[in-house]
């Protein structure tokens, strides 16, 4: 049941990180501001929901049963907590940021349709 | 004052919840800290004490599901953007464009409401709110297509049954005891 439980959760932290590599990856690729933000602003959602729970998840297979006490269930618990609060604050962080950049008068590169984006180099 | 022994004995719960310890010690500083906070900022926590039970547990509900809706999305945006940042043709899928459009949302509410969900959405993200007018980058053309104000229908029409059930239950608590709020 343990291994379980613990393959579960590093299924789930592998996961993650697979998602955080690719909001690193957007960070350093992207061209201008608004689409790094892009990448750094939603990739790390997903990320870090799935990181969280994989500790949820690995924290239910070490909870003793048999002398069963209620604070070890409570970190689980508080652990989906965080998740919801970062599933509320995750967008809403990426829109100050963004109207931040826009306010600070960050020009958007914004391209016509069929220019290359290499003539930016 | 009723109101503030019951925003009180909501803090206490969350705190033994949260706490798992139920020692004299521990109990001392719960009662405590959620007094200081109830006399410091009750006031805080609901706005308009005028509404209705049923309607709070009604909207409870709508926030669980806009919660699950909400995960879904979440995921869509994430995986799109892990397959555009890792494509190796990243560069010429990246075609940024800033789409300015008018909402006839009238509500704060649903304004944001809006903004969260376009924030949401694969590949595009709000820039910026003023009045009426929405300003959302989209980070290709396929992005800003999908802005084709269908997500804006949709909210209106959640809001506009809201708003007319808001209306209809401010109007009986006017006639059934007379001094009900107006405003709504």
């Amino acid at each position: 049941m343990i291994i379980i439980l613990n393959i579960i959760s590093i299924v789930l932290i592998l996961t993650g990180l697979v998602f955080f590599f690719g909001s690193v990856v957007g960070v350093v690729r992207f061209p201008d501001f608004y689409t790094r933000m892009h990448a750094a602003g939603k990739g790390d959602t997903l990320s870090s929901l799935l990181v969280i729970m994989g500790f949820a998840v690995y924290h239910l297979g070490q909870i003793h049963w048999s002398h069963f006490v209620w604070a070890d269930l409570l970190v689980v618990v508080k652990l989906l907590a965080i998740c919801a609060f970062i599933m509320l604050t995750s967008p809403t962080a990426t829109h100050a940021l963004m109207d931040a950049g826009y306010e600070d008068g960050i020009e958007p590169l914004v391209r016509k349709k069929g220019n290359a984006l290499e003539d930016k180099k | 004052m009723g109101y503030r022994v019951f925003i009180f004995v909501l803090l206490m719960i969350t705190w033994v919840l949260l706490s798992g310890q139920f020692d004299a010690f521990h109990l001392t500083l719960g009662l405590i800290s959620c007094a200081l906070v109830t006399w410091m900022s009750a006031d805080l926590l609901f706005r308009e004490r005028e509404d209705p039970v049923l309607q709070r547990v009604q909207e409870g509900w709508g926030v669980a599901w806009y919660f699950g809706w909400m995960l879904w999305q979440i995921l869509l945006a994430n995986v799109a953007m892990l397959k555009l940042s890792l494509s190796p043709t990243a560069l010429q899928q990246v075609n940024p464009s800033i789409v300015h459009f008018k909402t006839k949302l009238k509500s704060d509410f649903a304004k944001f409401l809006l903004a969260n969900s376009i924030t949401l959405t694969p590949g595009t993200v709000t820039i910026k709110i003023s009045g009426d007018d929405f300003y959302v980058h989209a980070i290709n053309d396929e992005a800003a297509a999908g802005l084709d104000g269908e997500m804006e229908r949709r909210i209106a029409s959640i809001y506009r049954c809201e708003g007319a059930a808001r209306r209809e239950l401010v109007n009986a608590s006017v006639k059934g005891n007379g001094n009900g709020r107006g405003e709504g």
